[in-house]
């Protein structure tokens, strides 16, 4: 009696404190789960790596620091897969403080660069980071048909002109894919919606290994959008996604490249496993409480 | 053994931002003076650092450097019109704003509208058209690939039914109704999936910030205090 009428009225801080504990241990204390990579990130991956080396591609940072815990590891990965794969990579950004989001990147896949000995990416040369740009769509429908007019300086304020990875890329044609990593609007639906609508190049089919000519449009998006791009998925207009840290861990996995995902999967894994447990006790005192009342009735 | 350096601002703002986010925190304890002080600090800064940036990154580049120096003086129409939402700040003069919103409405209307129709809506319905029984060529000639089959019967049954429930012209009743309800499964069972990623993207969050407050904050604090660490004497 005295149980089911205190749990029914249990002090909301009480669960915050064992979702935090949930949280902390593992952190501190790793148990080390498996992590199975999904079908949405081995076809972001395989869809990679099917770029041929020396080829260009677009990454956008349409995200800011409220979601670097999600996004950021995906940054990292997506840029130390680029450059093992000897890709030139053109950073721009729909969101305000998405240029700082590639910088930082930048930064530790440099250091993960270095400490493997691999010669590390020249600026100019082998990546550019064009900066922000205000209008999301907008932006998108330039970039079809003119880089320069949509981005005539780079973040450091360099002529676009001036950078020599900048003379074979003219246009989005020149790109064989365009990653978004996303946290919102403008991101992957602006890209997918748009760049459809702009003419950019088709994507590849199912199973095509040759993509020469073709664009893939693949997106990195925080947990909570991620749903909302799984139609783009099942209907090639998206060739893969990462979803939220699980999907970004999947991604380190799949890379042999363990980061700040992979490190977060255990404390993911018990939390999600203590608030299932919260939403079961619930309900079981829920109904308790309630045959209490009904017999109290009687 | 080399010891290695932080720079002693990399250090101060790691101190500034663990002790913000520990006020903020606290709010799940109960409101309190710590939570409304950084919550007014977050409002005030975002609000000075967005009016800057905007200005250095949009107006500068986008509006003063093309007008200015390029002489497209076809730009004052975009930053004249931007300035008549501005009215909206006033009742009298509000109407004003009608300009600038109808040129933003308009555009915006008229690029989603054909972006949506071809993504959204034709794509999905090319993407529900898929054979009931999918067939796969195999070493004992053409089978049936069952996986793919029970998917495409759930998708083209889930699509169905969801459709019927938001089909009011008819009362839900018989036949019908029993459909709409099976429709209201499936558009349950998606609002759960939804659901279970936002908490996910929740705790991922707060895996964040706990990362933050234990590695970068305690455990460089401790190895600072025992000398593992030197803060560096530049500023």
């Amino acid at each position: 009696m005295g149980l089911v009428k205190t749990m029914s009225s249990l002090d909301r801080r009480i669960i915050f404190l064992v979702v935090a504990l949930a949280v902390i241990i593992p952190l501190l204390l790793p148990i080390g789960l498996p992590i199975k990579p999904t079908a949405p990130v081995k076809a972001f991956y395989d869809s990679t790596e099917l770029i041929p080396e020396g080829s260009y591609v677009l990454i956008s940072f349409d995200y800011d620091p409220a979601t670097m815990p999600e996004l950021q590891p995906m940054a990292i990965s997506l840029l130390y897969h680029c450059f093992s794969k000897k890709l030139k990579v053109v950073m721009m950004a729909l969101w305000p403080q998405g240029p700082q989001m590639a910088d930082l990147a930048m930064e530790v896949v440099n250091q993960q660069l270095q400490a493997e000995g691999k010669p590390l990416p020249e600026y100019g040369k082998d990546y550019v980071n064009l900066g922000y740009k205000s209008g999301g769509g907008l932006v998108i429908i330039g970039l079809a048909t003119n880089f320069g007019a949509i981005f005539p300086l780079d973040t450091n304020g360099i002529r676009i002109s001036e950078l020599p990875l900048m003379d074979k890329v003219k246009s989005a044609h020149d790109l064989q894919a365009v990653f978004s990593l996303s946290a919102g609007d403008p991101g992957i639906p602006a890209w997918v919606m748009v760049s459809r609508m702009a003419g950019y190049p088709t994507p590849p089919q199912p199973g095509e290994t040759d993509i020469t000519g073709k664009m893939l449009i693949l997106g990195g998006a925080t947990a909570v959008s991620a749903p909302q791009f799984y139609p783009y998925l099942n209907t090639n207009q998206m060739q893969g996604l990462l979803g939220g840290m699980r999907g970004a861990a999947d991604y380190e996995t799949l890379l042999a490249l363990p980061g700040t995902a992979s490190e977060g999967m255990d404390p993911q894994s018990i939390a999600h496993l203590v608030i299932v447990i919260f939403i079961i006790m619930a309900n079981i005192f829920f109904f308790l409480e309630k045959r209490q009342e009904e017999r109290k009735a009687t | 053994m080399e010891i290695a350096n932080i720079p002693f601002w990399d250090f101060f703002g790691v101190w500034v931002a663990a002790l913000l986010t520990l006020f903020i925190f606290s709010f799940l304890y109960k409101d309190n003076p710590f939570y409304k002080f950084a919550e007014h600090l977050f409002v005030g800064i975002s609000a000075g650092y967005f009016v800057g940036y905007y200005y250095y990154n949009v107006l500068l580049p986008n509006f003063w450097e093309p007008f200015y120096y390029q002489g497209r003086y076809e730009y004052l129409i975009a930053v004249i019109l931007g300035i008549t939402i501005l009215f909206r700040l006033s009742r009298k003069q509000a109407w004003v704003s009608r300009f600038g919103f109808a040129f933003v409405i308009g555009c915006g209307a008229g690029i989603n509208f054909i972006a949506y129709l071809q993504s959204n809506a034709l794509a999905q319905i090319y993407g529900t058209i898929t054979p009931l029984v999918s067939l796969v060529s195999g070493e004992g000639g053409i089978l049936v690939d069952w996986k793919n089959t029970v998917f495409n019967l759930v998708a083209i049954i889930g699509v169905c039914s969801a459709l019927t429930y938001f089909y009011f012209s008819k009362p839900h009743k018989g036949f019908l109704g029993g459909v709409a309800r099976l429709g209201i499964w499936f558009l349950m069972i998606s609002f759960g999936a939804s659901f279970g990623y936002t908490v996910m993207a929740r705790i991922s969050l707060l895996i964040g910030r706990m990362h933050f407050l234990i590695f970068d904050w305690i455990e460089t604090t401790i190895n600072v205090i025992n000398g593992n660490i030197a803060i560096g004497s530049t500023f």
